[in-house]
């Protein structure tokens, strides 16, 4: 934890060798092990990470990375084994993953050594955000809540942070409490952030029944994208979302809920920052958090960038306004996914380190630089199109 | 853009069915512009035609006036109406306090005072404790109405005269008050209103024991100081500077705190006081008006400077003020900022001359040492003055109820209403202001007072468009407005 990761990883793939399957079986998530003196009563539920000899018996699967092919021939006779490209050789012990046999897949759902786990509980959405990174699918997809709840009694109890994400986590409903209510059991002392458009808290009684959980650590970490009404619904592409999203807030708000508002900082929404900032002062001083972040290049960001990129050097002064602004009215900001070198120096009390580990890079022109292990660096997909203002700091 | 996104056009075309208008006032602010205010005290700025295209429907969608108004909940078109909820929401947090009445209960421990201040209200040069001491069962009583309160805070203010001429009493309401509070658990807090001129250090250790915090007075420079404030030695300066140090040694620097009172010898030396209060280490001060009560009407003190000549004393020293603070010097003026918190945050005031309805009764209360109750401070001072209009009961003779339902307390709450007042109810700077039935019973021989007459009227508009004016023309007093405005 906390060491500089440099390269993004890979967390998912179809392309998975099985040994000793029978390739009908349904999908099935399972905790990795790499202790060989396991006892025989937990080997039977886990999958041994086998990397060297000597090769402890009987683990209910041993994953193998492909350059250690050669140990395949040495396992128990009748026992189960995939093996994964080397892309994957920081899967660690108490790290969760699901096997797909009939596709040969593998997807890692969870890192007990990250403090970024997130768990995406639908690929349904009521948005059609112009820069989605996780552009919606409509599928049924209902099978992942049964997944979650499997999964979730297997992660580390010490786990520091999780979060829920989609699509939109709420279009779950009653599937949505269970795994708060899973978490919570499980749990007790991990801090729970739940990404969502906060629409479904417009309904009173979902919000009342979401406060029922009784989440010691909970967040819902909501996007307002513009003080007016017409420029929300534009960035989200739906109507009427500006208007259900803050009564939803209030929702959550009257029932004694913590709120994070998020805002994506690019074309649409650059301009009329420091209008927001008033708003959210006058409206929503009573929110916990207020992040204001840069734009991820990747799903449909792609797809409109000629109406969402604006180099960030280019809005340093609406930004500052905005974050002066909240400040003085003591809320508490925070400004996500900015590199130190184009962020206005009075700002960088309010920059965070928010980037996943597994998609957060540096580029050639930080090589040099100083200040690397201070700043937040870039999402791996910022190859697309990043500032022309990046420089490293030299002392 | 791909097909599958639909254009800003269409999001907006839903706009072109007009719009309506929310509830607003306007007043003009200088010969440019006019102050365009909501029910919760936002601001919009407007020219004149600007205004008219408003009214009239004719604003376009697209223009920087219709989306500032739309932001601030002045209108509402066919495209969102949470407007109304958020508005409702605003109008709840300002008037919250409502629900918290009476949180601040004065103790008149003894009208004596060996200063003889010729602005003071109130005070007797006499040796007579029995005349003019509050007694221990008059204290009792009073103690028995102050947990009636709902309030869930409660301040209890010792006042004079000099309340450390009567000390033991002092000391009796705060335990007495701290017994009661271990079944009420209410958030209480003791101040002292004192000269700081008799101090001890037994009065400084059980202030500390107790948290009490101390307000004194401080009227500037060493000789304005002791010419406003007379007593015996001409040395009342030199004992508040030292009360002052010895005050915050004992109990802290943020427990105690100065105010100053405006006479005609102050006018010509804002800037000296402003200086004496940083010279001392205050982090801000209080530029007051004189009050038109007690032997200041008597002596003529009142009557010798008008509103006018007031406000180009505070608005030099607000501009002082606002000097030291761009050079790097943090330094509040609290009238201001107060002012500035109604008009840049969502919430109320507690001050008690700038609420509506009225503080009288509901925001503090009076017991006098002779156990009449009165509605605020300077409805006592109206009364030594033989005016009892705001005398609301006596604490051997009314209960709770009585007293704050009786007619000599409702009737000025509910005819002063800011709101609904004639010309208030039309003024974009009522959300700022607030009702002052005291006030203008004393000038104007009624609750509602006639505003275009009204000093308090006169005095707080003035202050208000500077504010604004303040406000829009210069960034840097934008930013430490902000700061005064949120602390």
């Amino acid at each position: 934890m906390g060491q500089l990761v440099t390269t993004a990883l890979k967390l998912g793939g179809s392309n998975i060798e099985l040994v000793g399957f029978d390739e009908t079986r349904e999908p099935f998530i399972i905790l990795l092990s790499s202790a060989a003196q396991l006892p025989q009563a937990l080997r039977s539920q886990r999958a041994y990470l086998l990397r060297s000899e000597p090769i402890p018996p009987v683990f209910a699967l041993y994953v193998v990375l492909d350059r250690d092919r050669a140990l395949l021939k040495r396992i128990p006779a009748e026992s189960r084994a995939v093996v994964i490209p080397d892309d994957y050789d920081y899967l660690a012990d108490g790290d969760i993953v699901r096997i797909n046999s009939n596709r040969h897949s593998i997807r890692v759902l969870y890192r007990k050594q990250s403090r970024h786990n997130a768990i995406l509980v639908t690929e349904r959405c009521n948005h059609y955000c112009l820069m989605c990174s996780q552009p919606p699918r409509d599928i049924d997809d209902s099978w992942i809540v049964p997944e979650t709840l499997a999964a979730i009694p297997l992660m580390d109890r010490e786990t520091e942070s999780l979060t829920i994400t989609g699509g939109e986590p709420t279009l779950l409903g009653e599937d949505l409490l269970r795994i708060l209510r899973a978490s919570k059991n499980w749990l007790p002392s991990t801090s729970m952030h739940i990404l969502s458009n906060g629409r479904r808290f417009a309904d009173e009684r979902f919000a009342r029944q979401y406060a029922g959980v009784a989440h010691p650590d909970l967040m819902v970490g909501i996007p307002i994208y513009s003080d007016l009404s017409t420029i929300h619904d534009y960035v989200v592409q739906s109507d009427g979302a500006f208007d259900e999203t803050l009564r939803g807030i209030l929702n959550l708000k009257r029932y004694g809920q913590r709120v994070e508002v998020r805002v994506v900082l690019h074309k649409q929404t650059y301009e009329r920052l420091p209008q927001l900032a008033e708003f959210i002062a006058r409206n929503l001083l009573f929110v916990d958090h207020v992040a204001l972040m840069g734009l991820e290049m990747t799903g449909f960001t792609k797809a409109n960038l000629n109406e969402l990129w604006i180099d960030p050097y280019d809005y340093q002064p609406q930004l500052r306004a905005a974050v002066h602004l909240l400040d003085a009215y003591q809320m508490n900001v925070s400004i996500y996914n900015h590199q130190l070198c184009v962020l206005d120096p009075l700002l960088w009390r309010f920059a965070r380190k928010s980037i996943s580990d597994w998609k957060n890079e540096y580029m050639p022109e930080c090589e040099a630089c100083v200040k690397q292990t201070e700043c937040g660096g870039f999402f791996s997909s910022a190859k697309v199109r990043y500032s022309e203002h990046i420089q490293p700091f030299i002392k | 853009m791909a097909s599958k996104f639909r254009s800003l056009d269409s999001y907006e075309a839903t706009i072109s069915y007009g719009y309506r208008l929310l509830p607003f006032k306007f007043t003009a602010l200088d010969e440019s512009e006019y102050a365009l205010t909501n029910y919760v005290g936002q601001v919009t700025l407007l020219d004149l035609d600007t205004l008219a295209n408003f009214v009239h429907h004719t604003l376009p969608s697209n223009s920087e006036a219709y989306k500032a108004l739309k932001s601030r909940h002045f209108l509402l078109d066919s495209d969102s109406d949470v407007a109304i909820d958020l508005l409702g929401l605003k109008m709840r947090t300002r008037l919250a306090r409502l629900k918290e009445f009476t949180s601040l209960h004065m103790f008149v421990v003894s009208l004596r005072c060996e200063h003889s201040c010729p602005y003071c209200q109130v005070s007797r040069q006499s040796d007579d404790r029995k005349a003019f001491d509050m007694s221990t069962a008059t204290a009792d009583k009073a103690l028995g109405l102050v947990f009636r309160s709902p309030s869930s805070s409660i301040k209890i203010e010792f006042q004079g005269g000099e309340p450390m001429l009567n000390f033991e009493l002092v000391q009796y309401i705060v335990e007495r008050a701290e017994a009661i509070n271990r079944t009420e658990h209410r958030d209480l807090q003791f101040v002292i209103a004192t000269n700081l001129a008799m101090v001890t250090d037994d009065i400084l250790t059980f202030c500390k024991d107790h948290e009490i915090l101390i307000s004194t007075s401080l009227d500037g420079p060493p000789d304005l100081h002791n010419q406003n404030r007379p007593r015996s030695g001409r040395n009342s300066y030199e004992k508040a500077v030292e009360g002052i140090q010895r005050a915050r040694d004992a109990l802290g620097r943020d427990r105690v705190s100065a105010l100053m009172t405006t006479t005609q010898a102050s006018l010509s030396r804002g800037r000296e006081i402003i200086d004496e209060y940083l010279r001392l280490g205050f982090e801000g001060i209080f530029l007051r008006p004189l009050s038109p009560y007690g032997f200041a009407i008597k002596t003529r003190t009142y009557a010798a400077y008008d509103t006018d000549q007031w406000l180009t004393f505070y608005f030099d020293g607000l501009d002082y003020i606002m000097e030291l603070n761009r050079g790097g010097v943090p330094f509040r003026e609290h009238y201001a900022a107060i002012i500035l918190g109604k008009m840049l945050t969502p919430f109320g005031t507690g001050y008690v001359d700038l609420r509506s309805p009225a503080g009288i009764g509901v925001a503090a209360i009076v017991y006098n040492y002779d156990g009449d109750v009165y509605a605020s401070d300077e409805s006592r001072m109206l009364a030594e003055m033989g005016d009892k209009t705001f005398r609301i009961g006596n604490v051997h003779e009314n209960s709770w109820e009585e007293i704050m339902t009786s007619d000599s307390l409702l009737t000025p709450l509910a005819e002063s209403f800011a709101e609904s007042a004639p010309m208030c109810s039309d003024c974009a700077f009522e959300p700022f202001c607030g009702a002052d039935p005291v006030f203008h019973h004393a000038t104007q021989g009624d609750y509602l007072g006639h505003k275009p007459t009204s000093a308090f009227c006169r005095r707080n508009m003035a202050i208000f468009r500077r504010l604004i004016i303040m406000l829009r023309d210069d960034e840097s007093a934008r930013s430490i407005f902000l700061q005064w405005a949120n602390s």
